[in-house]
């Protein structure tokens, strides 16, 4: 029963995580590798409006969202736009931003593990005698709130189906009046926004570490890679598999043991089906 | 109408002259083939004679050397074989472990464990790449990111090889002269050897598999077999450099995984410009000092890294060598249109 709950919790905090790096790769073929970064970054922006400007949690948080949102756009607009198609460097360049934000934080004597956000409420519940407290539910209710606001977004707004339409056939999108610049900007946006908002749920379980933006870069990527690049249902579905593979290792083997589990699902889907076990028809142009 | 301008660039007399193999007619034209060569031939084999009064800095030189080799390595695959590899760091782990296990339990000597060190783990990390040798582009980045990954956590999770704190008393080199010379000519050997390497017919076939696999495919050509090679290669030097390193820092242990030897050789490569080999090694040359030089403000050393690397891919994508070399081979002039 524990490990249907703490499951269900486990894949639900790496769909938040990966949610936006799945979103920026499905509408605008962008690796974003600064990812990680951008979760490490909300937190101790968050953290830092909460103790040195003294705002309380939900302006700090909204604040620190804008200002992720805000770092996806200037990555954007300085960097991806100019090497735009030239993946081997979108990778290599968003990665370095990626490690210098994080380093940054590491250099400004951001270490340690005196770092910490509230969680919104305190206390416990038990679900069929497990005791799960409120932040792991929040975070629960959270992703499927975000799930479905993202989806109907993506189906019923303008700008979503904008988006989608980029994702589809970029020269047909074009010809019809989208902006692909426009659509890039968008989803580095929102996927930086995602990717603050995984932080904001996430921190108040722990602290916030430096080291948390590599190891969320990795989760990310393991999800999105199982799952398929850029396949939405996909990635839900690998979150779960995931989700739950880490809960059983960490119960029956060690705490260790949980990252090793996770870089062999990547190496494993990679060499049996490079297009992630839910990717649909890319098999061709993938592989030799 | 207003008339435009345009620059043109036009190949040097004395480039066309020399070009052709038996028309070298004159000193001068000689000279101009032979003094970037010089350059860099002379310049590694004497700076640790100039560096004798600094010892500090002749350690950089070895360190030097390492990244040169680092980035020679990632240069082939990435712009010769057409993989980029994110994870170089994997070899120098096998190869540093590798030599530190062959000198601590075969009692090989310094000059037999680095070289068979380099052997077997290249041997080694082809075999564990091989079955991601159809995998390309982002692909093959990703996986080869999770290697060193995979390893750390591996050797802490079983405690293998003394677990998190490494392999302690490697031996060392007896001599400095020899520990330097024989690093320095090691990685000129290995940088004219690959460079010849990739003019012969197997370079050849390299190259087509990088623009065409498919059409090399279908002249019946099995294209895994030669990618496996040319991992190899690239891993050889990789695991020459580990190995070196474990004899020089009398060590091995996870730090050897680190993304430093992942990242700054890409660093290189991009700052100095990809596709020659020498654009790498010029880039480890201008890179590696710098980073010593800001060694003392810590983590801030690979934040000023990894913005020169992104700010040379935004605006300067050809890298330094290419442009320099663009210069000594052409010269520009405004045309009208």
């Amino acid at each position: 029963m524990e490990i249907i709950i703490y499951g269900i919790v486990n894949s639900f905090k790496l769909i938040l995580i990966a949610f936006g790096f799945t979103l920026v790769y499905g509408t605008s073929r962008l690796p974003n590798f600064a990812h990680g970064a951008i979760f490490v970054f909300t937190g101790f922006v968050a953290w830092i409006m909460m103790h040195k400007l003294n705002l309380p949690f939900l302006p700090a948080a909204v604040l620190a969202l804008a200002s992720a949102a805000l770092v996806g756009v200037v990555i954007y607009q300085f960097i991806l736009k100019r090497i735009r198609g030239m993946s081997m460097n979108e990778i290599i360049a968003t990665y370095a931003i990626g490690v210098a934000l994080i380093e940054t934080f590491r250099w400004l004597g951001f270490k340690g593990t005196t770092f910490t956000l509230p969680v919104l409420r305190e206390g416990v519940v038990f679900i069929a005698d497990v005791p799960v407290d409120y932040q792991r539910l929040l975070v629960v209710a959270i992703g499927i709130v975000m799930l479905a606001a993202v989806w109907a977004f993506t189906k019923f707004t303008r700008t979503g189906l904008a988006l989608r339409g980029i994702a589809q056939d970029e020269r047909a999108a074009m010809m019809l009046g989208i902006d692909a610049d426009m659509t890039g900007t968008l989803a580095m946006a929102l996927g930086s926004a995602l990717s603050g908002l995984a932080a904001l749920m996430l921190f108040p379980l722990g602290s916030i570490v430096v080291e948390a933006g590599y190891n969320t870069l990795v989760f990310a990527l393991a999800v999105c890679i199982v799952g398929g690049i850029g396949s939405w249902g996909g990635t839900i579905m690998a979150a779960f598999v995931l989700g739950f593979l880490q809960v059983i290792t960490v119960t029956y083997l060690a705490t260790h043991f949980q990252m090793v589990v996770t870089l062999a699902a990547i190496i494993a889907t990679l060499i049996i089906r490079p297009s992630g076990f839910f990717g649909k028809h890319k098999e061709l142009e993938e592989r030799v | 109408m207003k008339t435009g301008k345009r620059r043109e660039r036009i190949d040097r007399g004395i480039k066309v002259r020399s070009d052709g193999l038996y028309a070298l007619s004159s000193w001068r034209e000689i000279a101009y083939l032979l003094a970037p060569r010089t350059l860099l031939i002379g310049g590694f084999l004497l700076a640790p004679l100039l560096l004798l009064l600094f010892p500090y800095w002749q350690k950089v030189l070895l360190i030097v050397c390492i990244y040169a080799l680092l980035a020679m390595a990632f240069d082939f695959l990435a712009n010769y074989v057409g993989l980029v590899c994110l994870g170089g760091s994997f070899f120098v782990g096998v190869g540093g472990y590798g030599a530190a296990l062959l000198n601590k339990y075969c009692g090989l000597a310094p000059f037999l464990s680095i070289p068979l060190a380099a052997l077997l783990g290249a041997a080694f990390c082809t075999l564990l790449l091989l079955p991601c040798l159809p995998l390309r582009g982002v692909y093959f980045a990703i996986i080869t990111l999770m290697y060193p990954l995979m390893a750390t956590r591996i050797i802490e999770a079983f405690e293998l090889f003394g677990g998190t704190n490494g392999m302690m008393d490697v031996a060392g080199f007896a001599n400095p002269w020899i520990e330097q010379y024989f690093l320095v000519t090691a990685t000129l050997l290995l940088l004219f050897g690959l460079r010849r390497l990739a003019v012969e017919d197997l370079g050849l076939v390299i190259k087509g598999i990088k623009d065409n696999d498919q059409s090399v495919r279908a002249s019946g050509i099995n294209i895994t077999f030669i990618k496996a090679q040319a991992i190899f290669y690239a891993a050889f030097l990789g695991c020459f450099a580990g190995a070196y390193l474990a004899h020089v820092y009398m060590w091995a242990g996870l730090s050897m995984f680190a993304l430093d030897f992942s990242i700054i050789p890409i660093a290189a490569t991009v700052v100095g410009g990809g596709g020659s080999l020498m654009g790498a090694v010029l880039g480890a040359v201008l890179l590696v000092p710098l980073s010593e030089a800001l060694r003392a403000f810590g983590p801030l050393r690979i934040v000023v890294y990894s913005l020169i690397l992104t700010v040379v891919i935004v605006i300067k994508g050809e890298g330094l060598l290419n442009y320099l070399a663009r210069k000594y081979s052409q010269f520009e002039r405004w045309v009208e249109i």
